[in-house]
């Protein structure tokens, strides 16, 4: 079962390739984090799942082979694009009116009832809410077509912690209670790893990391020892990333069976960010499961 | 002073994401803190997976996770559609080996501030020394 599934897709702007040879297999029912730096592609991808934009090259489907923006997918996937776009002028009432006429599932008693409990008066205009508030009413929107696939565009980008948790909550509430898979782009990485079970990371327009998280963080650790001695353990280890100081080096190092710490060096267990932030400083390495082949980490 | 009422859960979980600690595991420790001091105890209900994952704003599958670990303890039981449920309760050190556990930590305690420790010295030795133990535990497990 598979949400989104890319083969070689490639997409250009012009002269300009935003998605070149992206390959990917994101399984149903997770929480996935689409993350990497501005300009990776990751709204480019995400526009392809839904159906605003096509690929230049290879393929992709959601929901287990379908075309995007067919009916099909139409109906099963609910998108909530960048900075939540709503009409500013409409009522909330008026806003959930003209959803329910544009859609053919809509649960208006789960709208409501969605919005009551976070008391956001129905006649008010849209572009009197807080940031907040435009947020929940574009999710509640959203979640009201009882979507299979919820895909979201830096969903929290813009809104302070207390919203960003309300908002996270509430995502997380319907995944429990609806089991629905959800796939949301950000650069923030460190708020997602309470709330994303499979992460894919994105760097130049391609895929570099792709796997289940808990497997990804088992599978790396950090490397802390004598700047001198380095380059030798570093052979012996399949090598991320690396930073040295005059005396003291660090290194995240991908670990597939167990081995031995070196003497004199630390192995430290690693988290989502660092994991991340390592990949992206360097764009050489990858870590991407099966059918792409083996398991690959090369030094860059 | 606001107060939330949270539900109807008999405890309620909070996430520190500076532990190191991962979050199941966090969630699993502070159910088996709850039996130790008698939040919780035999038969009682556990937070509902939607209600935790409401208030932390965190993924379904991390409760399902320290669920199941403390089903694997057999502190907990699923009943399917119900919820999950206390099983036991944790044994409870005795006071005695409390009391001279303690004793002798305090002696250590002096012995290090002898030595020219600090707290944070001191707190740096135990977490190393602890994850020494971990690891030489995992090493002969596997």
């Amino acid at each position: 079962m598979t949400a989104v599934e890319a083969q070689a897709v490639g997409k250009r702007y012009g002269r300009t390739w935003a998605l070149r040879d992206c390959t990917l297999a994101v399984p149903s029912g997770r929480v996935v984090a689409l993350v990497g730096p501005n300009g990776a592609g990751k709204s480019t991808l995400l526009n392809m799942a839904v159906g605003l934009t096509t690929p230049t090259t290879g393929r992709l489907t959601v929901l287990d082979g379908t075309e995007p923006g067919s009916s099909t997918a139409l109906d099963g996937i609910a998108f909530v694009a960048q900075d939540t776009p709503l009409y500013p002028n409409l009522s909330v009432a008026d806003t959930l009116r003209l959803v329910a006429n544009l859609s053919n599932r809509w649960d208006e008693a789960n709208a409501r009832q969605r919005l009551a409990d976070l008391d956001i008066p129905l006649g008010r205009r849209v572009g009197k809410l807080s940031g907040g508030q435009h947020a929940q009413v574009a999710l509640a929107v959203a979640l009201a077509r009882h979507p299979e696939f919820l895909i979201l565009d830096e969903p929290v980008a813009r809104l302070d912690p207390l919203a960003r948790h309300d908002f996270m909550a509430v995502l997380m509430a319907a995944v429990a209670d609806e089991g629905l898979s959800v796939l949301l782009s950000s650069h923030v990485v460190a708020e997602l790893e309470r709330v994303c079970d499979y992460l894919v990371v994105l760097s130049r327009g391609q895929v570099q990391v792709a796997g289940d998280v808990d497997e990804l963080v088992a599978t790396h650790r950090v490397l802390t020892g004598p700047a001198g001695e380095l380059d030798a353990v570093a052979s012996a280890f399949d090598v991320v990333h690396a930073h040295s100081a005059e005396r003291q080096a660090i290194a995240l190092v991908r670990i597939t069976r167990p081995v031995p710490t070196p003497a004199g060096w630390r192995l430290d267990e690693t988290n989502l960010e660092e994991l991340v932030l390592s990949y992206l400083r360097a764009p050489r390495a990858s870590a991407l499961p099966g059918p792409l082949g083996e398991r690959r980490a090369m030094s860059a | 002073m606001e107060l939330d009422k949270q539900g109807s859960s008999a405890i309620a979980f909070r996430l520190d994401p500076a532990s190191g600690v991962p979050p199941y595991q966090q969630i699993v420790r502070q159910v088996e803190d709850a039996l130790r001091l008698g939040y919780l105890s035999p038969g009682d209900q556990l937070p509902k997976v939607k209600d935790v994952v409401a208030a932390l704003a965190i993924n379904p599958n991390t409760v399902l996770k320290a669920y199941r670990e403390l089903e694997h303890k057999g502190l907990a039981a699923g009943r399917p559609g119900l919820g999950t449920f206390v099983e036991a309760g944790l044994d409870v050190v005795p006071l005695r080996d409390l009391h001279s556990l303690r004793r002798k930590l305090v002696k250590w305690l002096d012995e290090a501030d002898e030595a020219g420790l600090d707290d944070e010295s001191v707190s740096a030795l135990i977490s190393s020394a602890r994850h020494e133990m971990r690891s030489s535990k995992r090493m002969t497990a596997s």
